[in-house]
Formats: structure tokens, sequence, C-alpha cells
């Protein structure tokens, strides 16, 4: 099994975070977790991949073996017990092996414990809040912003724009529709919770090289964490159908090493103290709703 | 009143009625109503699937060239929905309203009256569905599942909502009809274990049928009244619960998945037998299959849920049943293949959709398997990845076997052959193109494109660009079903034999072809040895 997900993971081609075109698998991801769905997406689709070659090589076997037109004549049996039982209980075993590795994957996702750092993100038609709750044991105020799709892909994905998405890029990288005008800034090596809410209807907050989605949903709080590796910029969609610019209300997450987060949060407390609050963006109703549950 | 007097009362009912309107709208008998059943499905097939071309169109290269983003919504919700409560599911009822009865040995339904009612309630549905495509504020555009409070904020959801509960009048009615035909109208020495697969798959359909119709009803009429009449089910501000409708709809909706494949797997043990020229393998175990898979479909639902944050216990309880169905599922899939291993096979039209169904099914059951994987499934959920999965499913699953099933029984139904040569044309297209428009959008779901989108990076054209040519080809490819069918009903010199197929077994091919208007008004006497499956007590 270890060596086909490896062969798997060679499938995948070399580590782009984002998504690329040609891509045909998906991505182990950057964060401490993020190798689980990976991992069970390769095994799994290892085994597929064998019971698959058997199965339907069977068939085709049958399909040549046993043509009328090649004077085959039908036998009558009708049952094997022997042949009944091992396709049975095969199956089950295999079946037990991947429960096995999806249950330990499973427990560590939801286990949030232990975290230095919490970010509570809401969904809205359609954009994503972010506000920073705490950092290292120290409540944070006023650090939250809006985040929405950023302008040249706006303008670009407007129906008889003209434009081309080809040339939305920032360096050398097209980030048509999955770029933000204020990113998410967060610190690498830490074990971040997430509190994530709707504000109006469901969305879904994904970043794929995180590994995971989960969805915001007014009058719920739910709570994921990751713990990214690696510095860089990660970028997902909203992945819960909710209305009609669902295509257009993308993530993306930068991750600093942690002197340099530091440095942005200061930066970002020094400036919330020095301008008044802005005033909410949303009617609060919806806010008290959000927090009900 | 003696019965040889009722029956003489009734002989000169015995041909069609010659007027038109007497024949079809008013008609009690199981063959018209199932022709029309089966009319209309191609025509919600065509329509549903002319919604499909719309999205593909859309989709063929990034930057949104033709529809506004609400518009390419109210296509997504409407394809599913007239795909699947206009096209699959009236198309196996069809199937079962025609075949049933002349399968058990039955002279009709057990309540025609209610069957023409069921079938004449769909127009009127659909047709109350459709026109808010032409209303201001559109038709639906929240996704076939209408999960509030993203459905609440529609114009036309009561027109949906009505259109919904009278689809589910129609659903349980016909399944009310079925279950009564088989408990009941069987002809003497048709035991329930010596019924064709394709009955008993019915049978257990209708159950479902019954059990979660109007789980639907009720959750969508919690939708009504939260949007019209000031209740808060869903609606977290007054204490409600959006999560509490994801719990009833998947309630309802992962039965219906089963509703929509599990008379596929009664066609396709007819035609492989058939083919095979051999009995069906492990008659039993199939039937059993059947029933553990509809048993298990009632425990799953929250396996469409992983991403909304359940509760870790319940996580891990509905990713191990929802594993489990791999087991039973298998079982069939590992039946089928004995059952040609040891034939005699020869491969009509019929047989290519069956093998392609068995290949094609199951890889859609493979992808099925890994979305059931929870960590696994938070990257796949609402991704193309899904998408992918029940496209294989649905299309060439249910959708296969109905098309497997017309060209199968349509010289029965007809009197005539369809072209076998057109026939294999439209096979081998839908089979190709079927694959270039589902297969990349497993690589597209991997890469990490979200599903109900209209516009997407750049990084995803390829596979959509070809995605979307598959599906053009896909879609123009069943215009030739269509004249295939047009030919063998009107245009075919071939006439068909009672039996049709060389290795044909059960009652309906005792019957001349064209089938007469009415059938087995005299019980047939059952012989064992005429039957699909063989000896079933070996």
């Amino acid at each position: 099994m270890a060596a086909a997900s490896l062969a798997l993971a060679s499938f995948g081609g070399v580590a782009h975070a984002d998504p690329h075109p040609w891509q045909l698998n998906m991505e182990p991801g950057v964060s401490t977790w993020s190798h689980v769905p990976y991992d069970l997406n390769n095994i799994s689709l290892a085994v597929c991949v064998v019971i698959g070659i058997l199965v339907f090589g069977a068939m085709f076997v049958a399909m040549f073996r046993f043509r009328k037109s090649r004077g085959a004549v039908a036998e009558k049996w009708s049952h094997n017990t022997m042949l009944e039982v091992v396709w049975t209980t095969v199956p089950v075993i295999i079946l037990v092996a991947l429960a096995y590795l999806s249950t330990g994957g499973l427990t560590s996702w939801a286990d949030t414990t232990g975290s230095q750092m919490t970010v509570k993100v809401t969904g809205f038609q359609w954009k994503w809040r972010y506000d920073y709750v705490s950092y290292m044991g120290k409540s944070i105020d006023k650090v939250g912003f809006m985040s929405k799709l950023d302008q040249q892909s706006d303008e670009t994905r407007q129906l008889g724009s003209g434009m081309d998405p080809y040339a939305v890029k920032v360096g050398n990288e097209n980030t048509y529709l999955l770029n933000v005008d204020k990113p998410l800034v967060v610190p690498v090596d830490t074990k971040i919770r997430f509190v994530i809410t709707g504000g109006d209807v469901i969305h879904s907050w994904w970043v794929p090289a995180l590994g995971w989605k989960l969805d915001a949903i007014p009058g719920i709080i739910n709570a994921a964490w990751t713990n990214i590796k690696t510095p860089g910029t990660y970028r997902g969609q909203c992945a819960e159908l909710c209305g009609q610019d669902h295509g257009f209300m993308p993530i993306v997450v930068v991750a600093k090493s942690k002197a340099d987060f530091a440095k942005w949060l200061s930066e970002q407390e020094a400036e919330s103290k020095k301008a008044p609050p802005p005033p909410a963006p949303f009617d609060a109703a919806a806010q008290s709703a959000a927090q009900g549950g | 009143m003696s019965y040889a007097a009722t029956h003489d009362q009734h002989d000169d009912h015995h041909g069609a009625p010659k007027n038109f309107f007497q024949r079809w709208c008013m008609s009690t008998n199981h063959k018209d109503i199932g022709t029309l059943y089966l009319i209309f499905a191609l025509t919600m097939f065509f329509i549903g699937g002319s919604f499909a071309m719309v999205i593909r169109a859309e989709l063929f290269k990034p930057g949104l060239q033709l529809v506004q983003p609400y518009f390419f919504n109210e296509m997504t919700t409407m394809h599913a929905l007239v795909m699947i409560f206009g096209a699959i599911m009236p198309a196996f009822v069809g199937l079962g309203n025609w075949m049933i009865p002349m399968m058990v040995g039955a002279p009709d339904m057990a309540l025609p009256r209610m069957n023409n009612l069921s079938f004449w309630i769909l127009p009127f549905a659909f047709a109350l569905m459709l026109s808010t495509l032409f209303l201001p504020g559109g038709g639906p555009s929240g996704g076939w599942t209408m999960y509030p409070p993203l459905s609440l904020q529609s114009d036309s959801l009561a027109y949906v909502v009505f259109a919904i509960h009278l689809m589910g009048i129609s659903s349980i009615m016909g399944a009310i009809n079925i279950i009564a035909t088989i408990l009941n109208m069987r002809a003497p020495g048709m035991d329930l274990l010596k019924m064709p697969v394709f009955v008993w798959s019915w049978l257990i359909t209708a159950f479902l049928l019954i059990a979660v119709m109007p789980v639907l009803a009720g959750a969508v009429t919690m939708l009504l009244t939260d949007k019209y009449f000031g209740t808060s089910f869903f609606n977290p501000g007054g204490g409600g619960d959006p999560v509490l409708y994801q719990h009833v709809f998947w309630f309802f909706g992962h039965p219906e998945v089963y509703i929509m494949i599990l008379p596929a797997f009664g066609i396709i043990s007819e035609i492989i037998p058939t083919f095979a020229r051999k009995p069906i393998f492990g008659y039993k175990a199939m039937v059993f299959a059947i029933a553990s898979i509809a048993f298990l479909s009632f425990i799953v639902w929250a396996h469409h849920m992983f991403a909304v944050g359940l509760p870790l216990g319940a996580d891990i309880f509905f990713m191990y049943a929802t594993m489990l169905i791999a087991v039973p599922t298998g079982v069939k899939v590992f039946n089928w293949v004995s059952t040609m291993w040891g034939g005699s096979l020869t491969f009509e039209t019929p047989m290519l959709f069956a093998i392609a169904f068995v290949i094609l099914f199951t890889i859609g059951g493979f992808s099925g398997l890994m979305l059931a994987l929870v960590p696994a499934d938070f990257q796949y959920q609402d991704t193309y990845f899904v998408v992918a999965h029940f496209h294989y499913v649905l299309v060439t699953g249910a959708l296969f076997a109905i098309i497997g099933a017309t060209y199968y029984w349509i010289p029965k139904w007809t009197g005539n052959m369809y072209s076998e040569f057109w026939g294999k044309v439209h096979f081998w297209n839908s089979v190709v193109w079927v694959n270039v428009l589902f297969f990349p959008q497993h690589f597209l779901g991997l890469a990490g494109m979200p599903r109900r989108i209209p516009d997407y990076n750049v990084a995803f054209a390829n596979f959509n660009m070809i995605s979307s040519i598959g599906g053009f080809l896909f879609g123009a490819s069943q215009l030739i079903f269509l004249g295939v069918l047009i030919h063998c009903a009107f245009f075919s010199k071939k006439k068909a034999a009672d039996r049709v197929w060389e290795g044909a077994r059960g009652l309906e091919w005792t019957l001349p072809s064209p089938a007469p208007h009415h059938t087995f008004d005299v019980p047939p006497v059952i012989h064992d040895e005429e039957l699909a499956h063989g000896n079933v007590h070996a």
C-alpha cells in the first residue's frame, strides 16, 4: 500500500500549493494534518484500482472467452458458496483497514484543544470577515476586516467584460477568481483554531492546502484547527452554494514566520487604535443571530 | 354475476380505444400508461439535458460568456430537479408499469384508475415548476437540495414546493400501486422467490418511496411556512436550525438515491442472463443484497453532511454505515460478472449498455467509497469530484440501465425490431462521450474546483473544455437514440419474434409481440424452467 501511495503521489506531479493546469490529483497540503486526506485519497484510490483491475479484468476475459461467436456453450451453474463467502469477507477486511485509518485521522482533526491562536471566520453574501480573537494567550482587540474578491478579477469576471482571465496575474501566478483585496494573515508553526459561522446563508470555508473545509452556518459556530508548516500564500474558495456570487468569494491565507506575523499584528493593532472603529458593515441582527447558537 | 358474464361484458374493451383522447388521457391500461410515463421521461430528459448544455457551454472556458451567474444557478438547480424527478424516476415507473404485470402474470396493475391519476399529475407538476423560469424573479436557484436560508431568498419557492408535493403524491400512488400489484396479482405459482429480480427491485424501491416521499414533503412544507407564515424551523433568529433541514432532507435524499438505482440493478439482472444464456448467478443473494442496500440507505444520510460540523461520533457512525454499503453492492457486481463467466455471450445493444453499466457504475461506486472516508471527504465535499461521482452512478448507472431496458423490451412493446446498427452507433457514442464528459471532472475536483460555480480559475480550463466537448457530443448522441426509437415504433419493417432474444426467459416473452392491449386475462401456468433465474432451489 505504501508503495502504491508513493507511486500515486508522483501522479500528482511536483508540489504546488495552488491549482495548476492539468492537475490530476489532490495535493498533500502544507499543514501538519493535511497529509491525512491526501494519504487516504491515494490509498483508497490504489485499493479501488486493484479491485477494478481484478473485476474488470475478469469481465473482459469472460467477454473474449465465452463469446457465442467462438462457439461457447452456456453452462448451467448459478451458485458457488465458497466464492460468495470470499467476495463478501475480503471486502469487509479491506473496509476495516480503511475505516481504521480514517478514524485515526478524523479524531486528530476534531481535537482543537491546545490551540495558540483563535480566528473567527464569518461568511457573508459574498465575502468573508476575519476577526482575530486571541494570539498566544492574549486577546486581540479590534483586529478584523472584510476580505472580498480583488478588483481585477471582479472586473474581468463580468459578463461581456471583454477582459482576459489569463491576464489576471500576481507575479507569474494566475490569480483569476482566487485573489482577495485583503488576505487572512497567520503565523506558521502555530496551532490556529478557527471558529466559523455564517452571517446570512450557509457558506463553506475551504483552503485545499489546509486539508479541510467546514461550513459557515448562521446560528452555529463550528471549530477546526490548522498548523501551517511552510510560509506562503494559499488560496481557496467558498464551497457551499450561497447565491449568485458563490463562485466569486475566494479565500486567501498568507502564512508568515512568527516574527513577521507579530510585526504585522502590532501594526494592525496600532492602526485600529488610531482610527475610530469602522461601523459594522453588516446588520447587527444577523450578527446576533450568528452568535446565538 | 358469474365470472364468465363479467368477462363477456368486457370483451368489447379488449382492443385499445380508437379515440385519441380516450385512449391516452383516460387510459387505465398499464401498457398505455407505461408508454405515457416513458414518453414523459424522454421529454424531460431532453429538457433537463438542454439545461446541462447551457451549463457546459458557460463552463467551456474561463470568464463569463453566455449567462449571468444567477441564471447559471437556475440551470444547475433545474437540471437536477428535472432529471431526478422528471426523467429518471418516471422512466423507472414507466418500465415498471409496462413490465411488472407481464412479468408476474397479472392482467393489469392492481389500481388502474389510480395509475392514470399518478401519471397525469406529473405534466401539471412540471408545467408549474418549469413555468418559474419565465416568471419575474426567475426559477429556483439554490440547488436541488434547497438548503435554507438560501432557498428562502427565492421568489419561486412556493411554485417549487407545490410542484414537489404533486410529484410526491404521484410517486406515492405509483408505489402503492406497484406494491399492491406485486403482492396481490401474481399468477398462481409465481412465488415471491420466483419473481424476476427486476420485480423484486421495484417492490423494495416502492417501499422506499412510501417511506421517504412524505419526509421530503414535510421538509419543503417547513420551508414554505418559514418563508410565508413566520415560522422558524430553520431560522436561527427564531430559535431554528438550518442544519435540521439538511438532516430531514437527506433522510429523504439518500433513500432517493437508491430509488434511482435499485430498479437499474433489477434491469441489469434481467439483461445479462439473457445475453449470457445462463441463469443469474446467486439469485437469492441478489435479492438479499437489494434489500440490505435499501435498509442501509436509511442510516447513512449524514454522509452528505460531513462538512457541516457534525459531532465526532456522528461522523464516525455515518462513515462506517456508508462503507458497509460497499459489501452488498460488491456482491451484486461480482454476481453479474459470474453470470457472464461460462455463458454464451452475444453483444446486442441492451447487453452493451448492461456491460457499460457494470463497469462505469462500479467506477462511480469506487469514488463513493473514497467519499465515505470522512477526512478525504473534507477535501472532496462540494467539489467536481462529487459531481463526477454522482454522474457516474446516475448517468452511466441509472440512465444507461433505462436505455438498455428500452432496447431490451421495445421489440415486445412495438412488435418491431429496432435498428441494431444504429443502436450500436448510439451505444459507442454514448459510452465514449460520457467518459470524456465526466472522467476529467474527477481531476477538477481533486485540483480544488468547487461545484455549482459559473466561472473558474484558468488552471481548471483544460479539463473543463474537454468535459464540455464530451458533454455536447454526449447530448448530440442522444438524438440518435430518439431516431432509433421513432424508427422502431413507426417505420421498422423487421418484425420481432415473441421471444425476441434467444436467451430470454420469463413470462413476458411468452406473450405475442407486440404485447396485446390486454394480457394474462387468464393467469398463466408457471413452469420453473421458463423463469429467468433457473431453478432457484439449487
